[in-house]
């Protein structure tokens, strides 16, 4: 049962994800992103992950996106901005490499995945992903990342703001 | 015949083929927006397989680790965003190839 659902899923995420990378327009490879990041939520849902599905679509697909869709706006990107990686010499060249090594991690991470047997699961108790389980461990364990990625954030806010004004005064 | 549940190395396929796709994706494209969102794809391929394993021994560690991840991609989005944005403002174009000033 879980199958029939992970498949659909996962196939609408690689999809959403190749319409990233191959979309004209900067606008449409933020819509596919969007698209994609909800399918990856219901993988983290299909996974019991429930606390980190919402924040999933909290701050990726809201936040994060929303300040994409900005810039994008912001920068009045158009559709086929971008030619030059059509046109540019040696291009083909640097595809077929691309495309070389793309396959090669692929093979080479699928022959590790599926080479090593992995198929006894533990039992999964019911408070598995819930958000009392993550704020223990988060609170207990893990208290000092906690703390620095908020001196992160704080950072990262102040450093946008100093680097997006127009003038230092 | 299907199984009940999903086996763990599905998910680490599904984490491996869009990792590849986020990477064909920075080595392709030389839009700067789209190179950024690839990059946000490599991320979010990184905390599938962090869950699966995660959802795979019971532990929560796993989870914690991608809630990092995402406030390191959430800091990484704003304040490259700012970058991307004075670069546009002192030169206008998004086609990374025309950033060439620290190229020998």
């Amino acid at each position: 049962m879980e199958l029939l659902i992970f498949y659909p899923l996962a196939g609408f995420c690689v999809v959403l994800a190749l319409g990233v990378v191959f979309n004209n327009s900067p606008a449409g490879s933020a819509i596919s992103l969007i698209g994609m990041m909800l399918g990856l939520a219901g993988i983290f849902i299909l996974q019991q992950a429930h606390f980190i599905a919402i924040l999933q679509i909290i701050i990726y697909a809201g936040a994060i996106m929303v300040l994409f869709m900005f810039v994008i706006m912001l920068l009045n990107l158009k559709k086929g901005d971008d030619t030059g990686w059509i046109s540019r010499d040696r291009n083909l060249l640097l595809s077929v490499l691309t495309g070389l090594l793309a396959v090669g991690i692929l093979y080479k991470i699928s022959d590790v995945i599926f080479t090593r047997k992995m198929d006894t699961p533990a039992i999964l108790p019911d408070s598995f992903g819930t958000v009392a389980n993550i704020g223990e461990t988060l609170f207990t364990d893990f208290v000092l990342p906690f703390e620095v990625a908020s001196i992160l954030l704080l950072a990262a806010m102040v450093g946008a703001v100093v680097l997006a004004k127009t003038k230092l005064d | 015949m299907l199984e009940d549940t999903v086996p763990l190395s599905h998910y680490l396929m599904l984490s491996a083929t869009l990792f590849v796709i986020g990477i064909v994706g920075v080595l392709i494209r030389r839009n700067v927006i789209v190179v950024f969102m690839s990059i946000e794809v490599m991320l979010n391929a990184v905390n599938i397989s962090l869950i699966a394993f995660d959802n795979y021994m019971n532990l929560s560690s796993g989870q914690i680790f991608s809630f990092m991840v995402m406030c390191v991609a959430a800091a990484e989005v704003s304040v490259g965003l700012a970058i991307i944005i004075s670069m546009h403002r002192n030169k206008p174009t998004v086609n990374l190839d025309e950033f060439n000033l620290l190229k020998w």
